[in-house]
């Protein structure tokens, strides 16, 4: 019994190594960061330990902007992105002819990079002295006035980000979407048929509980992807996000680390940890809103 | 409700695009099904008998043929629109919903003057669960019950709107051996109580004998024999027939039939007046061997299974197409277990023959 023992925790040491080192130590460590006030990179020391750096940084009215961002961002991508993906799988499981193609157009951009996606973006949205983009003449064509989506209001560089973020984040969602559809048995549907069951109730009663697991998957890993958005938002305004207005949490935490203002890594830390605690208490709602509704 | 199928014909396109040969599913069925009976749909796999279900569901659309519901015809009806109910193989319950929301799933999709409130569904419910003995179970979820017990909750979602047809697709195939006899009879039963029309599809020969009113047995999309299960036992018309019906299987010689007798391996085992001269095969049920110490067919004997009420005599036969020939004698007789070699005399009802080119049953006078 000892001896078998000994043999399980040797199996588990490789996989317990790599968390510990590259996981578990340096959340530690980023958590001691995170307290101690005063930190200097160069010399290694610090003044006191406290919550200072946790204040400094929920002062910040960059930090606060980062927050308002990285929420409006979460909260409009995640439920419009399911839903469309939604919408688009459900359609391509009830066409035949051409799905495969469908599937792959929709499928492109996931394998497309991000920056390269964002150049389009930069293309079809941003105004300059040669052009207005491609919106803003298919905007004028219908008689309104053209908008600066790239330098412009807040709001109509937010729409752009959402946007870009629903559109990146698409094609993933299809692919889990349209196998979850394929997977529920034709029985169920041809019971549903025999039975006179109108096709709205078909897909609230039987196609929309049996993919449920999938769906609150993808809400839960799209509520944590959009939490840790910073790429999307490089790719359309540039790498100084705070004079854009439209920075992240995580665009906060590199700016604190390596950006013109930065050198700070206690602030940088706390940052990081208030991140770690909003997404885990979202994920931990989330979980308990789908224990009740996920069934199996 | 009587149910009449007209020339019905179920044309699939085959699979290999290139040949562009189409798969005949259900080959110019005609048959009724009176009102109020039970049939059994009996054939091998892939004989048609569960596109035959789907067609008078109507889940699928016959290429050719009418399907009628007594005096109406439903070939071109939608399956909400026919009124049938329909019971799958897997059951195909619902598994998010527990058994009484599978029950009421069909009524609530009742529309216009049929629309039931909350309470006659919950009283409809009940009572249909209380015919098919699961009204204890109403609260549960499918994965909790017993595969018997899902089987039942199928049948009740499937009775519940009060079919005029009730369909049975392969129902007790995912059953074990004991539960099978048991809800084969509970099917027997409910179907009596309620004088629903049923329609029950099975592989299995056994299964259909015991419970149904009137068998029709097929192969390959082509209708074979209708008849009372006893009478299709006893008066196949033809070799495949014959060898479907019946276990342990009939046993098949090559036979030759020369100025009315039969003869098998050169013996004249049975006088068969008014059969043609020509070579046949000769079935023999189990139970139509005698066990005779002068009889005329001699068999190798290989094993004796006493079974209590009877036994089997296992031999083989140079002449036999079966590996073992099987025959079942009453448990009072004295087999020699020590003697290589058992005879039988052969009782002429018992005793089928065909013709060695078509498989076409060869009547002759008893």
């Amino acid at each position: 019994m000892e001896n078998k023992n000994r043999k399980g925790w040797l199996y588990l040491l490789p996989a317990m190594l790599f968390l510990g080192v590259f996981m578990v130590y340096p959340l530690v460590d980023v958590l001691i960061y995170s307290l101690e006030e005063g930190y200097n990179f160069a010399s290694q020391t610090y003044t006191g330990v406290g919550l200072y750096n946790y204040s400094y940084v929920l002062h910040d009215p960059y930090f606060l902007q980062a927050v308002q961002n990285t929420f409006i961002l979460v909260i409009i991508t995640v439920p419009l992105s399911t839903g469309i993906a939604l919408l688009i799988s459900v359609g391509l499981s009830s066409i035949k002819k051409l799905r495969n193609l469908y599937q792959t157009v929709y499928f492109l951009p996931y394998v497309t990079n991000t920056l390269a996606v964002g150049l389009v973006f930069m293309i079809l949205f941003k105004k300059t002295a040669y052009t207005d983009g491609l919106v803003n003449l298919i905007l004028n064509f219908f008689g309104a006035a053209s908008v600066d989506f790239i330098d412009g209001p807040y709001w109509a560089k937010m729409f752009v980000l959402c946007f870009y973020t629903i559109w990146v984040v698409m094609p993933f969602k299809i692919l889990i979407l349209t196998s979850a559809l394929a997977s529920v048995k034709e029985d169920y549907y041809s019971a549903a048929r025999v039975d006179g069951t109108p096709k709205w109730r078909i897909f609230t009663k039987i196609t929309l509980p049996m993919i449920s697991p999938m769906l609150f998957y993808l809400i839960i890993t799209g509520f944590i992807g959009a939490f840790k958005a910073y790429s999307d938002a490089v790719a359309l305004f540039g790498t100084n996000l705070n004079a854009a207005e439209m920075n992240t949490i995580v665009g906060y935490v590199y700016d604190m680390l390596y950006g013109d203002s930065g050198g700070f890594p206690s602030y940088a830390s706390a940052a990081a940890i208030i991140l770690f605690a909003i997404v885990l208490t979202i994920t931990c709602i989330n979980l308990l809103v789908s224990k009740k509704h996920v069934h199996y | 409700m009587k149910v009449e199928l007209k020339n019905l014909t179920k044309k699939f396109p085959s699979r290999n695009k290139k040949e562009r040969a189409e798969v005949i599913a259900v080959n110019d069925f005609t048959f009724e099904i009176p009102d109020g009976t039970l049939i059994g749909l009996l054939g091998p796999s892939g004989c048609g008998k569960s596109t035959t279900l789907n067609l008078i569901s109507g889940l699928l659309k016959p290429t050719s043929g009418k399907i009628f519901f007594g005096e109406d015809d439903v070939t071109d009806l939608p399956p909400e629109n026919r009124g049938v109910g329909l019971v799958f193989q897997n059951y195909a319950l619902y598994p998010h919903l527990t058994v009484k929301q599978n029950i009421t799933f069909p009524l609530e999709n009742l529309r216009g003057k049929d629309k039931m409130t909350k309470k006659e569904m919950a009283d409809k419910a009940l009572e249909i669960a209380k015919l098919v003995q699961i009204d204890t179970l109403m609260d549960r979820k499918p994965s909790e019950l017993s595969g018997g017990q899902q089987q039942r909750v199928a049948i009740a979602r499937a009775l519940v709107k009060m079919p005029r047809v009730l369909l049975l697709d392969e129902p007790l195939s995912n059953l074990d051996a004991r539960l099978r006899l048991q809800t084969r009879e509970e099917i027997k039963r409910i179907q009596r109580e309620t004088k629903i029309t049923t329609v029950f599809v099975t592989h299995d020969q056994d299964e259909a004998m015991s419970i149904s009113d009137m068998i029709v047995v097929m192969k390959d999309g082509i209708m074979q024999q209708l008849g009372k299960p006893q009478e299709v036992y006893d008066d196949p018309v033809n070799l495949f027939v014959a060898k479907f019906l019946g276990t342990p299987p009939i046993s098949v010689f090559h036979g030759t039939v020369k100025a009315g007798q039969l003869y098998i391996g050169g013996t004249a085992v049975l006088a068969v007046p008014g059969a043609p001269d020509g070579e046949v095969y000769a079935g023999v049920r189990p139970e139509g061997f005698v066990l005779d110490e002068n009889g005329p067919l001699s068999c190798n004997l290989t094993g004796v299974e006493v079974m209590g009420r009877d036994i089997t005599i296992v031999s083989t036969h140079p002449d036999c197409t079966n590996t073992e020939i099987r025959a079942i004698i009453s448990a009072e007789n004295k087999v020699d277990t020590s003697s290589s070699a058992v005879r039988f005399s052969l009782k002429p009802f018992k005793v089928h023959i065909f013709d060695k080119t078509t498989e076409e049953r060869i009547r002759f006078a008893l």
